[in-house]
């Protein structure tokens, strides 16, 4: 067991500028016990490495997200993401999430799987069509994802060039002071409650009418709640998929022999899609720390009530207790619970449908531009939560 | 007055999300879910589980089959 009074060590651990899972994971993992660690900001916290453990923090309702407000909770940038259903506890966040549910599941979000298809299909006819060499973050990878949450949710699609900016800062590291963070922040809030003033003038059939229609019809939710619904929702409704896109090209372009046999055999892309997210690390470092609300062992560790848990979802995903030969893409891995849209009741409301893009991407990707490479070195964000190509330049 | 819980393990996907939502009615085992006891008193949470299940894979009724959730 191993003591509070461990001297923490720096963290994040993995390099912005690559999608490489850092070695010191691996000794992290294979030891007893969790490591404390201490972020740019906030106070210091135990590092949570395996699957096991992963799965019992982030499932067991002794630990806390909503907690996190009362706490200098540990993160990557000076400002922090307060507001929405990721810092919100059950019964609370059952009350919102219940709300919009229903638009993510698995059967109806397969009712749009045609228009994803069509949305992939025509922006690469478009790029082709351009001519090499292209950036495939531009023309492909983030159009995608916004088409399709801005119909969705009710947003502008003309408007990206505007919330992109502050969804960016949204999910910024260090490159923000607290006050811009806090100002972008309040410049999204008031874009959205634009949005919203809009649409109750005039309802659409959209999901941020039917928000509306749960807070004015039946006090489901107050106006903050909805604006920080929306917002929350447009911005993972995005970022995230727009920098899996790129990245899982990048790892299977590393993977030549898998990449090939999936051209020849597309129906192997939704178990490749699985595999992809169990093995890529998207994030810099864990984030959303869960406080303890009681004293609870985890992995050999007496996490004591009050004390913070980062989760590393990456490096969870490469546990060798959980996954056979864990290290190594196996694009047709069997039994893959990967927890890289996270577990528990915060498990990612989009799943289904960012399961749906990242499919159809890959599957047009195969069809359109069969031969596509990189034709130039890639533009790694760097000062962002999430890693990923800035700009991919490829040829075909 | 009692509910029936039903969970499709054939399609659940192991979210968590209903055990963390109403742990005295569901758990999961071996990273599928399942009902703690196949009856249970009414209650909010179950419903909000059912209705918050990505994959539909709950279903609760009443004793005269009636399906109570999820929600329509
Ligand atoms: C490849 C794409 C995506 C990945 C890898 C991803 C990953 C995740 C993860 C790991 C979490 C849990 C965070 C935590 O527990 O700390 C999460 C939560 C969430 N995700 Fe996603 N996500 C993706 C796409 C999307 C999309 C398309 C949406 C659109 C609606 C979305 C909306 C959300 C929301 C609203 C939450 C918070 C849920 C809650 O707190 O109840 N995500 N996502
Ligand atoms: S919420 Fe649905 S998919 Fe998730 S574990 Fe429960 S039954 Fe399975």
């Amino acid at each position: 067991m191993t003591s509070t009074d461990t001297e923490p060590v720096a963290y994040p651990f993995n390099e912005a500028a690559s999608l490489t899972l850092a070695e010191q994971y691996d000794r992290v993992r294979d030891r007893d016990g969790l490591q404390r660690v201490r972020l740019p900001y906030g106070e210091a916290a135990w590092l949570v490495t395996r699957y096991a453990d992963a799965r019992l923090v982030l499932g067991d309702n002794r630990f806390s997200r909503a907690v996190a407000a009362t706490h200098d909770e540990p993160r990557q940038s000076a400002g922090r993401l307060t507001g929405g259903l990721l810092s919100m506890d059950p019964p609370e966040h059952a009350r919102l999430r219940t709300l919009v549910a229903k638009a993510f599941t698995v059967r109806r979000v397969e009712k749009l799987r045609p228009a994803v298809r069509e949305l992939a299909e025509s922006l690469l006819r478009d790029m082709v069509e351009a001519g090499p060499p292209a950036d495939l973050v531009d023309s492909f990878a983030l159009p995608l994802p916004v088409g399709v949450i801005c119909k969705l949710l009710g947003v502008p699609e003309a408007d990206r060039p505007r919330f992109r900016v502050w969804s960016d800062n949204a999910l910024s590291s260090s490159k923000l002071t607290a006050e811009e963070f806090e100002a972008s922040r309040n410049e999204l809030r008031a874009y959205m409650a634009e949005l919203i003033a809009e649409h109750r003038k005039h309802p659409a059939d959209d999901l941020m009418t039917a928000l509306i229609e749960a807070r004015d019809a039946h006090d489901k939710l107050s106006e903050l709640e909805l604006v920080d619904l929306c917002v929350g929702i447009l911005v993972a409704g995005h970022e995230t998929t727009a920098s899996q896109i790129p990245n899982f090209l990048c790892v299977l372009l590393d993977h030549p022999d898998q990449f090939a046999r999936m051209r020849e055999d597309l129906s192997l892309i939704p178990a490749a899609v699985e595999e992809l997210l169990r093995f890529v690390p998207l994030g810099v470092g864990a984030g959303q720390p869960r406080y303890a609300t009681e004293d609870v062992e985890v992995g050999g560790t007496l996490v004591r009530a009050g004390e913070p848990v980062l989760v590393a979802i990456g490096a969870a995903n490469r546990d060798a207790l959980r996954f056979d030969d864990s290290g190594r893409l196996d694009i047709t891995r069997t039994d893959n619970s990967h927890l890289g849209f996270g577990h528990g009741v915060h498990h990612c409301l989009g799943a289904p449908l960012a399961r749906v893009e990242l499919q159809e991407a890959l599957r047009a990707l195969l069809l359109t531009v069969p031969g596509i490479r990189l034709a130039g070195d890639i533009d790694w964000k760097t000062e962002m939560i999430v890693r990923g190509p800035r700009a991919m330049p490829v040829g075909w | 007055m009692t509910w029936r819980v039903e969970v499709d393990r054939g399609v659940c996907i192991g979210s968590g999300i209903c055990a963390g939502t109403a742990p005295g009615v569901f758990r999961l085992e071996g990273e599928r879910s399942r009902p703690v006891q196949e009856e249970i008193e009414p209650q909010e949470a179950a419903l909000d589980a059912a209705d918050s299940c990505p994959a539909l894979a709950i279903t609760l009724r009443t004793e005269s089959d009636e399906i109570v959730g999820p929600r329509p």
